[in-house]
């Protein structure tokens, strides 16, 4: 009905989140004590040195001016000057961003299909052999944390079996597609060459699958217990009374309405996906977004930190938008705009 | 005499629950003809809605059927598979759930559940095409006297009043009950006016389909207009049963005529002035006749054995030892 309102109003209400978030991140990068110039330029610099690159990055300013001379170079495109790689951080952002996005994504989908589908087929009978399995694998996806599963993983498939890659996004034998989205699975596929397609594929694998298994897990559990809640109410009674199979109550009548709280935490899950991908990044020696984004930290890399987080801010905003708008999809009392009975 | 459609013998169903089992219905006896209305009635939490769903074999998984069986035309019901139990669903039997909010999806469109409950009450073969499904959808809320079908078949639930909803529910089951209706308490949850038209047009559609029917409710004024046999249930048995006026006049049960001297609260929820206590709890439910602790007439002999059915004249029989004696 109203979708359109819906999304612009949510549109809004972003641009309302992300300008929050900028005037945070803005102020707690330039509180953190120590000299971003003087760390950068290193001990032996001359003050006068020092002295102009500071003038010419605003910090002589007060930090309300500051803000305002940083949102307007924003306008023209111009995301300032990254203190160590001398580059405009725009193009580092772009270098190191399709990497993780590549392995956010695959991992996101890992999580929400396979969260969905073992939820799923945990709920068609509860207490049954499979319903336990599921219950067990989610406890320990829950409890155990990205980066020692990717640990593990590293062990077991790269040094005790020897079967799967683990480290980078590439074989070294393998020819490279061309830059296009810096996706490579999706630059090879555009370009036809699956050699190189299948062979990332294989190495986003277990990376991905450490960084989904706690979103997965929880995302299981949710279904599992929506699902069974559900199985109960007298809606799906009343569908069997009008003689629908029960293959169809089951992936129909009951599949979309207990979606709608496993799909309205898919968005916290990709964002605490996303923070977890530094470690998993390290792990697997993945030339990811993440550690740039923690370099730019512990460097006091002042431009750099302020866009990684603005990016990761966009993403974590969009992602948010998308599963408001599957939602309303699912639940026609959201779109209605009036309370859940 | 014609057989029954439908009869329940000694039905027996307990709830398992944490702490022991809920012995609810205890040996309930019921049957209802073809064409024929039925009352069944009693008070909240005497095992109404529990009989409803073991008609139709869609008790909670908690439940367990501990005895008894439920004959319909001949064949045990609870012996049938899940298959065949559908089969009679699908085209013979269906059921009007208490709260009609509750008993439709919310997240799907009128028109999507009515018009696959037409679709699933054809068999395979004689399937209709979408189109006339559709327009069997539009028939059938003109039925139930809902305007505007068109338009109601693309809304949600959410989107309409209750009585609309109610109707709706009326609707769909009578898509699917060719030969029984089990209608729970419709209307319970509607003002008084608005419980009645949607009465009035219940009974005019099943006597016009000819559609056996067992009215639940927990007030008896209700059934005393439209109803042709009355059963009285209390605490999981039915203890007395006959035929309308009979009930009304001659009462022999200790517990229907409490129920005729009660006057309903204007919330609708209990009874309450004609007998005092409640419906006992289930866990350790009294022994004997079930009715004894709150029984002006009980002898020591209904605390240990539990009266049956006994005929006091045609059509009429009473559970009760004092067999309409006091
Ligand atoms: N799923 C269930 N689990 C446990 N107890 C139940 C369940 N459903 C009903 N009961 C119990 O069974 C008794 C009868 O309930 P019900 O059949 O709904 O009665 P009525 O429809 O006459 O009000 C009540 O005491 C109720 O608490
Ligand atoms: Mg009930």
């Amino acid at each position: 009905m109203n979708l359109k309102k819906f999304i612009g109003y949510r549109l809004i209400y972003s641009i309302f989140v992300l300008l929050g978030l900028s005037i945070l991140i803005f102020t707690i990068a330039r509180v953190v004590p120590g000299d971003p110039v003087r760390l950068a330029l290193g001990a032996r610099a001359s003050q006068e040195v020092v002295e102009s690159v500071r003038a010419q990055m605003y910090l002589d300013q007060p930090i309300v001016l500051q803000y305002l001379y940083w949102v307007r170079d924003i306008f023209q495109g111009n995301f300032g000057i990254s203190l160590f790689t001398r580059r405009n951080v725009l193009i580092d952002i772009q270098q190191f961003l399709p990497a993780t996005m590549e392995l956010a994504l695959v991992s996101g989908v890992i999580m929400a299909v396979f969260g969905i589908l073992l939820g799923t087929l945990a709920a068609q009978k509860k207490n049954s052999l499979m319903d336990n399995l599921v219950r067990l694998v989610a406890y320990v996806g829950v409890v155990t944390p990205s980066f020692v599963l990717a640990i593990f993983f590293v062990l077991i498939f790269g040094y005790v079996f020897n079967i799967m890659p683990t480290a980078g996004r590439l074989s070294s034998y393998i020819q490279a597609p061309p830059w296009i989205t810096g996706m490579i699975t999706v630059d090879s596929l555009l370009t036809g060459n699956f050699a190189a397609f299948f062979n990332a594929l294989r190495h986003l694998l277990l990376p991905a699958i450490s960084l989904a298994m706690a979103g997965l897990s929880q995302q299981a559990r949710i279904t599992r217990s929506t699902m069974s809640d559900n199985l109960q109410k007298d809606y799906i009674q009343a569908h069997r009374t009008y003689g629908i199979p029960r293959r169809r109550i089951m992936s129909k009548y009951l599949l979309k309405p207990s979606l709608i709280p496993t799909v309205s935490i898919l968005g916290l899950d990709f964002a605490a996906l996303l923070a977890n991908a530094f470690l998993v990044e390290l792990i697997f020696n993945w030339p990811g977004f993440s550690r740039y984004g923690i370099n730019a930290i512990l460097r006091k890399d002042l431009n750099a930190i302020i866009a990684v987080v603005m990016v990761m801010g966009i993403i974590f905003v969009t992602v948010n938008i998308i599963v408001d708008i599957v939602v309303a999809y699912l639940d026609p009392r959201i779109r209605m705009g009036r309370e859940r009975s | 005499m014609t057989e029954p459609l439908l009869e329940i013998n000694e039905l027996k169903v307990n709830y398992q629950v944490f702490g022991g089992d809920l012995k609810v219905l205890n040996g309930l006896n019921l049957e209802i003809y073809p064409g024929e209305k039925i009352g069944l009635v009693g008070e909240t939490g005497c095992g109404k809605t529990t009989t409803m769903k073991s008609i139709l074999g869609i008790l909670h998984p908690a439940a367990r059927i501990k005895g008894g069986e439920i004959l319909y035309r001949g064949r045990d019901l609870l012996k049938l598979k899940e298959k065949e139990m559908n089969d009679l669903r699908r085209q013979h039997m269906s059921a009007i759930f208490q709260n009609p909010t509750a008993a439709l999806n919310p997240v799907f469109t009128i028109g999507q559940q009515l018009e696959d409950a037409i679709r699933y009450s054809f068999s395979r073969e004689e399937r209709l095409p979408k189109k006339e499904i559709k327009a069997r959808a539009v028939e059938v809320l003109n039925d139930v006297a809902l305007p505007d079908p068109e338009r109601l078949l693309k809304n949600y639930p959410v989107q309409l009043s209750g009585g609309m909803k109610q109707r709706i529910c009326i609707a769909l089951a009578l898509v699917t009950a060719s030969d029984l209706l089990v209608a729970d308490e419709p209307g319970t949850n509607l003002d008084v006016t608005i419980q009645d038209q949607i009465l009035r047009l219940l009974i005019n559609l099943v006597e016009e389909r000819k559609t056996a029917t067992i009215y639940i409710t927990h007030t008896l004024g209700v059934v005393r207009q439209f109803m042709d046999r009355v059963f009285v249930m209390y605490a999981g048995n039915t203890v007395e049963v006959a035929p309308t006026k009979t009930l009304f006049d001659n009462p022999v049960h200790p517990y229907t005529k409490g129920l005729l001297q009660a006057v309903p609260k204007l919330t609708g929820v209990e009874f309450s002035q004609g007998i005092p206590g409640r419906v006992p709890e289930y866990q350790r439910p009294p022994a004997g006749c079930r009715f004894h602790p709150r029984c002006p007439d009980s002898t020591a002999f209904c605390q240990q054995e539990k009266p049956g059915f006994v005929e006091v004249e045609p059509g009429h029989q009473v559970a009760c030892f004092t067999g309409g004696d006091s």
